[in-house]
């Protein structure tokens, strides 16, 4: 006969006012089994942990339930209490009998809640009744991480994780890491300049012997589970031999053809072997084949003929890698969404409608224009600029509904930029609320409109048109309840913060989850910021929504944290609720397999010595299976149960009601 | 109303005498709409102290010249006591008033008023109108 305890928890008056708990407590002790129960004020507190641990030796339980909360409330304290008297703390179990009774009941007479809180309490005793003890399981843990994505945030992350002495697999799509803070001028709230800050902390990826970095790369496919991934990384050719080239940059100097610069935005263009810019990590050209006419028309080679350590390789095909990691930082970033979709105000029309991520490039000192103010059109320095910020951001109807958060921050920063290279200059600034929420941020607005003299206007432009060289911007101004007119000399839209296209592609391919806008989800969005569903797999920076560098490097080092907390024993004990398949009785018909959302069921066959095929059945990968249970509904043979949670038990505390 | 927005406006030398009058500058205001809220006589202005200010920010004097707003502040500074920013509209209006006045616009000769009016006035009506009117 099993010997089971019962606490009842009046949680102040929480439970108490509505549940007669000293009445569940008499109820309970009636069923055959409970050999102990009593009702107590707070169990959760010490004295009331204390009171579970006694009366488990005293009466020597083999089974606690406490009815009180929500098992996601106290769940654990309860299990550890247990833990600590000795008892199995799978042998711990709980009956919710606040959130789902008390607190939905009125009836101050405790007539219905009392009921209410019994019928629970019985089911709960009746399952616990059949529960086995359990044991957690160890998996083991690869002691290394990858980081996808070189922006601020994945070094961030690479960095830290290195740090903490661990080696890392830094894997970036382009020729160099930096991500789009390389582009940046001067950033907020400090303006210091994006590139001193930011290429000390490329270097340390490329001197950290503890990274390895494969840029021009791409995660092909991930396999595996938290501790245990398989990754496959494709590495693209880049037609230049990575041991041989010094990076002296000669081949760059001496390749007669031009394309357009994606770093640059189309401002200008480069070779067609290049470095996106002149800090790239790694300092290695790739040759743009689709532009180059060697491969087109087998025409030039001059960047073969002026190599000294002949490191072109014309021949270079691309590489797969396949390498072992035991968690995986996403960190890709975002782009702007394009501007052609903004007919109004005339971006792709007209020369001198430019974006914000443009304008960077303009006052970037390493920039098409050294750093000087210089409209496209034709080269001179504009007196007038006017910024129209949510182009595209808090648009239902064309746009994104979302607030790209650092729009509002990096127009302020550009009227600054603009006013200290332009002194006669005059900024206008349409827009609809400024939102300046971050240490120091407001105050840099005020800056801005203050000390800078930037002219905010509270309205939309309604339309954007050339005229004698000028581009002339009409929009109103809420506050004065009046429309204005503004001639000006450029215009720089504020774009959305956008989802890199393809990003639904990789959230495929790494099993993790993503919004409609493309952007990655976190596992809570207050409690497990980068975490993703699919454990060991952690967010940082901008692929999860739109934020600034200091929330992506935040964001990065705390995932750096998760990682090296994963790593910090080389096996990771995980809860033992998890499905099992009943070998003798699954008849393969691969049901789970589908239905499970986590793929941790696999099609097994069995062998016998001589290596003959004797049968296949469905096996669940303990490190995978987050115990969800759909496996056990979708199964036509009942092979599967979920311990823990076993049919027996489910179908008792139903029988019990 | 349809405006056209130029610097030299924005920096116009009338705006820029308005600040050095009143000491305040305009562009401080972030039009959070304070002043215009408790302002006890905003009820009975055409343009309100907040929009008033809205006026010169854009430079746009004429506006705020234009408005009969100046003449109905009593100076009571329940804007600038509830103001979040130091603005003071009613230093504003003052240095509106002053500079109508010394322009030769609005003032009244004591001598012209009619006796009977002014006997039967109070006197603090009377000290506020020959502040405001006599300049
Ligand atoms: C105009 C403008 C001005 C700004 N100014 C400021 C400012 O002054 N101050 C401030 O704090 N913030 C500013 N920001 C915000 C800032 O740019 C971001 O916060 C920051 O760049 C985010 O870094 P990240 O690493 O998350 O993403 P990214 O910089 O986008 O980096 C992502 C990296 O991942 C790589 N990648 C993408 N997909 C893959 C893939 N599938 N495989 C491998 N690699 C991949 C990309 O090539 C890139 O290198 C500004 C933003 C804009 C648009």
């Amino acid at each position: 006969m099993a010997r089971i305890g019962v606490f009842v928890c009046q949680c102040g008056n929480n439970i108490e006012g509505t549940v007669d708990t000293k009445k569940v407590a008499e109820e309970a002790q009636k069923l055959p089994g409970v050999v102990y129960s009593r009702n107590y004020k707070f169990m959760c507190s010490s004295p009331g942990q204390e009171m579970l641990k006694e009366a488990i030796k005293k009466h020597r339980l083999d089974g606690v339930l406490v009815s009180a909360c929500s098992p996601h409330m106290h769940e654990k304290t309860f299990r550890k209490a247990s833990d600590a008297a000795g008892l199995n703390p799978f042998r711990c179990e709980m009956a919710n009998i606040r959130e789902q009774c008390s607190w939905v009941h009125h009836d101050r007479t405790k007539k219905t809640g009392t009921v209410k809180g019994n019928d629970l309490t019985r089911m709960a005793i009746e399952r616990l009744k059949r529960n086995r003890p359990l044991k957690k399981i160890n998996i083991p843990v690869t002691r290394r991480a990858l980081v996808i994505g070189g922006g601020i945030a994945g070094i961030q992350a690479a960095l830290d994780i290195a740090e903490g002495g661990r080696e890392v697999i830094l894997v970036e799509r382009e020729p160099s890491i930096g991500g789009n803070m390389a582009r940046l001028s001067e950033t907020f709230p400090t303006m210091d300049c994006s590139q001193c800050i930011l290429t000390p902390k490329m270097v340390e990826v490329e001197l950290n012997e503890k990274i390895k970095l494969y840029a021009y790369s791409e995660v092909e496919k991930v396999d595996g589970y938290i501790g245990n991934f398989t990754v496959r990384i494709r590495r693209k050719a880049k037609y230049v031999d990575e041991d041989l080239c010094t990076g002296c940059g000669e081949c760059i100097e001496k390749c007669p053809f031009k394309a357009g610069s994606e770093f640059e935005l189309g401002l200008t263009s480069r070779k067609v072997i290049y470095t996106p810019f002149p800090q790239s990590v790694p300092n290695i050209p790739v040759i743009d084949a689709p532009n180059c006419p060697k491969f087109q028309k087998d025409k030039c080679g001059a960047c073969a003929v002026v190599c000294g350590p002949k490191a072109i390789d014309f021949k270079q095909k691309d590489t797969v890698v396949e390498e072992k990691v035991g968690a995986v930082v996403v960190a890709t970033g975002y782009q702007m969404m394009p501007n052609e979709r903004f007919g109004e105000y005339g971006y792709g029309r007209f020369k001198d409608v430019i974006s914000g991520m443009q304008f960077e490039r303009l006052a970037s000192s390493s920039g098409p224009t050294g750093g000087e103010i210089r409209r496209p059109s034709d080269g001179k320095v504009p007196e007038t600029v006017v910024f129209i910020q949510c182009v595209g951001s808090r648009d239902e109807a064309k746009g994104v509904s979302y607030c790209s958060k650092v729009c509002c921050m990096y127009t302020a920063k550009h009227t600054m930029l603009f006013r200290h290279k332009v002194k006669s200059g005059q900024a206008y600034v349409f827009y609809m609320d400024i939102r300046a929420g971050g240490k120091r941020y407001e105050e840099f607005v005020r800056k801005a409109i203050e000390k800078d003299g930037a002219m905010y206007l509270r309205g939309r432009v309604s339309r954007v048109y050339e005229k004698d060289g000028k581009v002339v911007v009409c929009g109103a101004d809420t506050l004065s309840n009046s429309q204005v007119e503004i001639e000006a000399d450029m215009v720089v839209l504020a774009t959305a913060v956008v989802s890199r296209k393809g990003s639904d592609g990789l959230a495929r391919t790494i099993g993790i989850g993503s919004d409609r806008h493309g952007f990655y989800n976190e596992y809570h969005p207050k409690l497990k910021p980068v975490e993703t569903v699919n454990a060991g797999i952690y967010l940082a920076g901008a692929c999860m929504g739109p934020m600034d560098i200091p929330e992506s490097v935040n964001m990065g080092s705390a995932a750096a944290g998760k990682v090296l907390g994963l790593f910090s024993s080389e096996e990771m004990a995980r809860e033992p609720i998890v499905a099992n398949v009943n070998e003798r009785v699954c008849n393969a018909c691969w049901d789970c397999v589908v239905a499970c959302p986590y793929s941790a069921i696999e099609r097994f066959t069995v062998k016998n010595g001589q290596g003959d095929v004797m049968g296949m059945h469905a096996k669940v990968n303990e490190g995978v299976c987050q115990g969800c249970g759909v496996c056990v509904a979708a199964c036509r043979s009942k092979a599967i149960d979920l311990a823990g949670y076993t049919d027996e038990q489910v179908f008792a505390a139903i029988n019990a009601f | 109303m349809n405006i056209k927005l130029v610097k030299e406006d924005i920096e116009s030398a009338l705006i820029r005498q308005l600040e050095r009058i009143s000491g305040e500058d305009v562009k401080k205001c972030y039009q959070c709409g304070n002043c215009s809220a408790g302002c006890p006589v905003a009820y009975a202005m055409d343009v309100p102290p907040a929009q008033m200010i809205r006026f010169l920010q854009l430079g746009r004097g004429g506006e705020a010249f234009g408005a009969g707003s100046m003449w109905l502040c009593v100076g009571c500074l329940q804007c600038y006591s509830r103001c979040p920013k130091n603005v003071s509209a009613a230093s504003l209006f003052e240095a509106l008033r002053q500079m109508r006045l010394r322009s030769g616009g609005g003032h009244e000769e004591v001598r012209e008023i009619p006796l009977p009016f002014l006997k039967g006035a109070p006197q603090q009506a009377l000290v506020c109108g020959f502040r405001k009117l006599v300049g």
